[in-house]
């Protein structure tokens, strides 16, 4: 499935939430069902920088598609992570790059990625698409 | 213009009419009334504090001191009444021992910055504690890297008070200074400052007290604890953001160097030497926050109008009546508890993380603060990473903390806790 796809389909569950509470249920579960990534991942290096909430973040490429391992303290962080693995992980990296993340407007959850709040959202989609970015360049000067 | 006093002048504490002096009460959030619990990182405003910022730049602004026209004069009367006024509610033998600075912050560098230069060689010892700010620590260790000397620390008990045998153990011909938190910002605990400066004094030893959760709650009588600074911010005390005041003992203000160099803390400049001006405006480079000293003014005789009684009786009546509902509540554990404490709650709830409590907190439209509240060192000594914080005061009601139980209750059944 194409990231545009993977969004809507985001949004289409969502649209049964008519309150914050379903929706924070829902990233409750979330959050809870993500795997914990490999114990070896979770080093000092590979944690999101100035943020209250310990979050960290690991990345391998594979057949030319990325592949994220990210794993945080908070149940809810981990419940918004598990969304941007399902919409960024395994995709292509100029996909990535370019994406534009409208899913989070649209299921109403857009003031947890601001800058403003101490939590990593915001640092860990610019990772994401910087990691991604960064990869591409790399494969296109190799060619 | 003067006056700015609390003309409603109450023996005991009306809640209800006190939520009505601070406007940013009445708003609601999220559809919900606002609950605002986190007083300890700043407290809200009443309305003659707005009022009269709004008026002083409305009518009133002009620089202060040395003007010629009548629009200065009349600022700077104002200013020199605002630090009267912090004398009066500090009880401080001289208007000069008063320092208006940007906060506690900035007070405490003032004091790392200037008595370091004076007096401490390599090899010197600074006694602080583990309960304390950053802002208590880290000057003191620039201090320390600058002079060579070295930085002590006095334990707390799992209650989180102080032990003050560690500490007298600690004392010693090489300590130069004690600077301990009157009030811990994320504790609640209220230290007994004035045997701690006692003890100090017995050794010749001078104490500053960091009083930014202190001085909202309580009489503070800098005489009467006999330290030899006190620091406190203007925003902690319902006055402005950016105003704070340093308390020190005048022998102390005069015999240290300034701090910063600049205008108005000078008598002469000449590029070969530079005398400066007296006390308090050699501690005040260049043009004083003026209009946010004459706000906490402002704020001092609104709070004395209510009476700082009124307000430690009532805010205790919060700290009894929270304690035993939130203990009450399966799960909680309950961070702070000295026998003597001011009303702040520090918690967590089961194995939820502290911001993901927050997070739902505040969906319910209840304002607390989590993480470590700028004490790692202290959370260390529990060896969690922080907390969620509600710090109370006198506008706050039992009802907000009934609100809070039961928004703490809903998210443990969000988690199935």
């Amino acid at each position: 499935m194409t990231i545009q796809e993977i969004q809507e389909e985001i949004i289409n569950e969502f649209k049964i939430f008519d309150n914050w509470m379903d929706k924070y249920n829902c990233l409750i579960k979330l959050g809870k069902d993500l795997p914990p990534i490999d114990s070896k991942y979770k080093t000092e290096d590979n944690l999101i920088k100035g943020c209250q909430v310990k979050t960290w973040f690991h990345f391998t490429f594979k057949d030319g598609k990325v592949f994220y391992d990210i794993d945080s303290i908070s149940i809810i962080i981990k419940g918004f992570i598990a969304l941007l693995i399902r919409v960024l992980s395994g995709q292509k990296p100029e996909d990535i790059k370019n994406a534009d993340l409208y899913f989070i407007d649209k299921i109403g959850l857009r003031e947890n990625f601001s800058p403003l709040r101490a939590n990593s959202l915001w640092k860990l989609v610019n990772r994401m698409k910087a990691e991604a970015a960064l990869y591409e360049t790399k494969m296109n000067t190799s060619k | 213009m003067d006056e700015t006093k609390n003309t409603h002048k109450i023996s005991a504490l009306d809640v209800i009419k006190i939520r009505n002096d601070f406007p940013i009460l009445s708003q609601k959030v999220y559809g919900e009334p606002l609950i605002y619990f986190d007083n300890g990182a700043t407290t809200q405003k009443p309305r003659v504090v707005i009022d009269i910022i709004n008026k002083l730049h409305s009518e009133h602004n002009s620089n202060v001191h040395r003007g010629v026209h009548y629009l200065s004069d009349q600022l700077t009367r104002m200013y020199e009444l605002a630090r009267g006024k912090v004398q009066d509610y500090l009880n401080a033998m001289h208007s000069h021992e008063i320092i208006f600075t940007s906060g506690v912050t900035a007070s405490i560098n003032t004091v790392a910055f200037s008595f370091g230069e004076a007096y401490v060689k390599e090899n010197d010892e600074i006694i602080v504690s583990e309960m304390e700010h950053h802002s208590n620590i880290v000057p003191w260790q620039m201090m320390c890297k600058r002079k060579g000397a070295k930085l002590r620390v006095v334990p707390f008990n799992d209650k989180g008070e102080l032990l003050l045998d560690e500490y007298k153990k600690l004392i010693n011909p090489k300590t130069k200074l004690v600077a301990v938190v009157h009030v811990s910002n994320s504790l609640g605990t209220i230290n007994p400052v004035k045997e701690i400066v006692a003890i100090a004094h017995e050794n010749n030893v001078p104490v500053l007290i960091d009083g930014a959760q202190a001085i909202q709650h309580q009489k503070v009588d800098v005489q009467d604890i006999d330290c030899d600074f006190y620091a406190f911010s203007g925003h902690k005390i319902y006055g402005p953001t950016g105003t704070g005041v340093l308390y020190g003992k005048e022998r102390w203000l005069k015999e240290m160097p300034p701090y910063q160099g600049g205008g108005d803390m000078i008598d002469r400049v000449r590029f070969e030497h530079t005398t400066y001006d007296e006390l308090p405006f050699k501690f005040e480079a260049g043009t004083p926050n003026y209009i946010g000293a004459v706000g906490l003014g402002a704020a001092l005789d609104y709070l004395t109008g209510i009476g700082l009684d009124n307000i430690k009786n009532y805010e205790k009546k919060l700290l009894d009546y929270g304690t035993a509902k939130l203990t009450a509540l399966n799960g909680l554990k309950l961070y702070g508890t000295a026998e003597n404490k001011t009303c702040i709650f520090s918690f967590l709830l089961n194995n939820i993380h502290s911001y993901d409590v927050g997070m739902l907190l505040d969906k319910m439209s209840i304002a607390v603060r989590t993480g470590h509240h700028c004490t790692q060192p202290l959370w260390e000594h529990y060896k969690i990473e922080g907390s969620i914080r509600a710090s109370l005061v006198f506008y706050n009601t039992l009802e907000e903390i009934d609100s809070l139980y039961e928004a703490l209750k809903k998210i443990q059944k969000m988690f199935n806790e």
